[in-house]
């Protein structure tokens, strides 16, 4: 069993926990992530590593409530417990193996997007311990989905937070803030991670391929086990199949096929909103939403 | 009196019943068919059937003792050599192991040695026999890398000799394809599994789950970090392949790991459980070996109508002979000397359909079996919502690609001597499908026997 020693809200549907996991807290690297398991009946979820601290043998996810397991997960308080907490999985960021020094020459942008701050911040922060002052956008959908802000702002350079409805920071999409800074402000960036759902990895792939900045995206297929034996999560990236899981989950975002990636995401999206209006509905559950027909 | 050339035969469900639900295939013989099938046995002094087992079980030892009615008995005299019987019984190709050496087989069927095991292995479980454990421990510690048959049957029977053994498990739960692969209608896992494997903690050793060597820790840090004084890689051959052909990441395709994990370890056939799977209308399963025949079964349990599509005939299957006796009688339909040619796909991304081409057989290939040809121009569409690729799989290079000094060959798999276990890397050694790509369960546990005592004369010289 793997302890909850921190449980808390972030934002609505987005949550923190601090959980208790020695082997995994040691072997941490940016880029990487976890699977956890609430229960003997739960499903294995992958989740983002935000944090981690190896010395105290913890582990921070952060995770944003989409389907019944998610919710049920958001239920667990500190004190509480993950049955099943496997990692860290996937490969660590390129830049973790490159000479630091060049990478002190470049020019290099974090574009996270709603929950997808929360993968950023321990990228950025591994850059802010080697020296190196990084740009970094984040976007939301409004000031209260905003995640991790105090935090983001102490380990960037400059700080871009962008709102859709324009209720804080720059009014508009994380690309066109983008754009904004290349085009008006004559920034130039020599690598760009970005990272969020996948519709939105994508236009900032087909605007970073405009701009001509390499880019890396963190891909976040249907997972089962993580670790490479079942293929649940490949992915056309240029003409070849990966394994998210293994090869990935970063992939240079500009060779990856997003559009076949969204449709495999879908995949249970019957089986996962049956699961949800069970969870919610419990014992009143007939039916009713036109496609599961009650519990049969 | 009862034919002595015919075995006792043995009860099972009936396929109409069973294709509709998961409860096991077979049920086994009670006490007195079991030593009426005894009887059969010839107490041959000269024993072809145990040349026949890789594990070398006293075959006429343990049946003579069923004989007498000594369950017990014979449940140690297995002992001595396997410490998964439960298991082997039911999923061990018999056919071309110990049974095809009977001496009964020449004149008749051979002795049913596969239910006899698994008759004293399941009263064994029923009633709580324990195996043999060491005395007192010998202080050595050996860490073994997965919990699947060579590496439970290697750390079992380095507890009987007094190591402190520690198995390291990448997934939830312990067993590797005994849990994942193997469905619960083969297999049951509460029943069987679980009990048998809770018979090698009681030996001693200990599990570590959640533990994927490689990512969480390596194995030069368990050697360097965690005193362990020898490795056994038991880590088996989990990575699936796929054809290559248009259409194969479309919405619907899944690899067999894939489907028989979601069933199986995740229990998706189970509304109770929070793991979805799709059953499918209309299923092809690419592939003809054992891991095919259990995905279709599966699928077809859970509603679909069910196609196996095979590239040669039916007397090249790889399956055993029961698996695909089995399965149809269950109403699995085989389309055999057919290969797909590409997946196809509607607007939303899922499967509509395949493009099958028919074959013929040619010359025999290095493997001896005649090489499927196409026949030129013969292609034509099958109409599939599901299709299940399971054309085998390779060993995972996770570990051999974060373990210094670890030799591989070009198939990824881990280069280990036969007879004990010793791989390039001192004190490390490996067994099963790790070693050798995917094979079967009693041959894993062979390698797991032989792994333990390449270790026992390593650590005991020292």
């Amino acid at each position: 069993m793997y302890k909850i020693l921190e449980a808390k809200k972030l934002a609505e549907n987005i949550y923190l926990m601090n959980v208790e996991a020695p082997r995994v807290a040691k072997h941490c690297e940016p880029g990487q992530f976890v699977i956890v398991k609430i229960d003997e009946k739960g499903e294995r979820v992958p989740l983002t590593i935000c944090d981690y601290d190896a010395e105290a043998g913890t582990v921070t996810i952060v995770f944003q409530t989409v389907g019944a397991s998610t919710k049920r997960m958001a239920d667990l308080k500190a004190g509480d417990s993950f049955r099943d907490f496997t990692g860290p999985l996937g490969c660590p960021s390129e830049f973790v193996n490159e000479d630091i020094e060049e990478l002190k020459k470049k020019n290099i942008l974090f574009i996270g997007g709603g929950v997808g701050a929360a993968p950023v911040y321990p990228q950025v922060k591994w850059m802010k311990q080697h020296g190196i002052d990084v740009d970094v956008i984040v976007g939301s959908k409004t000031k209260d989905m905003l995640i991790l802000e105090d935090e983001m702002k102490a380990v960037s350079g400059n700080y871009y937070p962008c709102t859709d409805d324009g209720s804080y920071g720059h009014s508009g999409m994380v690309t066109t803030k983008l754009e904004q800074l290349v085009k008006e402000e004559g920034k130039k960036y020599d690598l760009c991670v970005a990272i969020g759902p996948m519709i939105m990895m994508k236009f900032a792939c087909l605007m970073t391929k405009d701009l001509g900045i390499p880019t890396i995206v963190s891909m976040n297929p249907i997972m089962v086990d993580g670790t490479g034996m079942c293929g649940a999560c490949r992915l056309h990236v240029g003409d070849e199949i990966k394994f998210a899981c293994v090869d990935g989950p970063e992939f240079d975002g500009h060779l990856v096929n997003f559009d076949e990636a969204m449709k495999r995401q879908a995949m249970y999206k019957t089986e996962e909103g049956r699961a949800l209006l069970k969870l919610q509905e419990g014992d009143t559950h007939h039916g009713g939403c036109g496609h599961c027909g009650g519990d049969n | 009196m009862a034919d002595m050339l015919k075995r006792v035969p043995v009860r099972e469900q009936d396929p109409k019943e069973r294709a509709k639900n998961f409860e096991e295939v077979c049920y086994g013989y009670n006490l007195e068919e079991a030593m009426e099938e005894a009887a059969r046995c010839l107490n041959c002094k000269n024993a072809k059937c145990i040349e026949g087992c890789p594990v070398s079980i006293n075959i006429p030892g343990f049946i003579s003792k069923v004989k007498e009615g000594d369950i017990e008995g014979a449940y140690q005299v297995i002992g001595e050599s396997s410490a998964l019987p439960a298991i082997c019984g039911r999923v061990c190709p018999q056919e071309s192991q110990c049974e095809c050496k009977c001496i009964r087989g020449i004149k008749g069927d051979p002795v049913s040695i596969g239910k006899l095991e698994r008759f004293v292995a399941d009263y064994a479980l029923e009633n709580d026999i324990k195996p043999k454990k060491a005395e007192k421990t010998n202080g050595h510690k050996v860490a073994v890398i997965g919990s699947g048959p060579s590496g439970l049957t290697c750390a079992g029977d380095l507890a009987k000799l007094g190591y402190e053994v520690t198995v390291f498990e990448a997934l939830h739960e312990l067993g590797g394809v005994l849990v994942y692969g193997i469905p619960e209608f083969r297999l049951p896992k509460e029943k069987v599994v679980k009990k048998e494997i809770e018979k090698v903690r009681e030996l001693g050793v200990k599990f570590e789950t959640n533990v994927v060597i490689g990512k969480s820790t390596t194995i030069d840090q368990l050697i360097e970090e965690e005193d362990f004084e020898a490795v056994f890689i038991g880590s088996g051959a989990g990575l699936p392949m796929f054809m290559g052909i248009p259409g194969e990441t479309a919405n619907g395709v899944f690899s067999a790991n894939e489907y028989l994990t979601r069933s199986n370890l995740m229990k998706a056939f189970d509304d109770s459980y929070d793991t979805p799977i799709v059953a499918g209308k209309k299923v092809a399963v690419v592939g003809g070996g054992n891991v095919a025949m259990d995905a279709a079964r599966t699928a077809l349990r859970l509603g679909a109508e069910v196609h196996i599509v095979y590239r040669r005939s039916e007397a090249e299957l790889p399956a055993r002979v029961e698996e695909v006796h089995h399965a149809k009688e269950e109403g699995v339909i085989f389309d055999l000397l057919r290969n797909p040619k590409e997946i196809l796909v509607d607007d939303n991304g899922w499967v509509k359909g395949m493009k099958v081409i028919k074959m013929e057989l040619g010359e025999p290939d290095e493997s001896g079996r005649r090489r499927p040809v196409e026949v030129a121009g013969s292609e034509y569409e099958i109409e599939v919502d599901t299709v299940i690729m399971s054309l085998g799989t390779s060993p995972n290079p996770l570990i051999a690609s974060t373990t210094n000094g670890l030799e591989t060959n070009k198939k990824k798999c881990i280069v280990a001597d036969e007879e004990n276990g010793q791989t390039s890397k001192a004190y490390v050694f490996a067994g099963g499908d790790a070693v050798t790509g995917a094979a079967t369960v009693i041959l894993a546990m062979g390698a797991g026997k032989a792994g333990a005592k390449g270790i026992h004369e390593l650590l005991s010289a020292k």
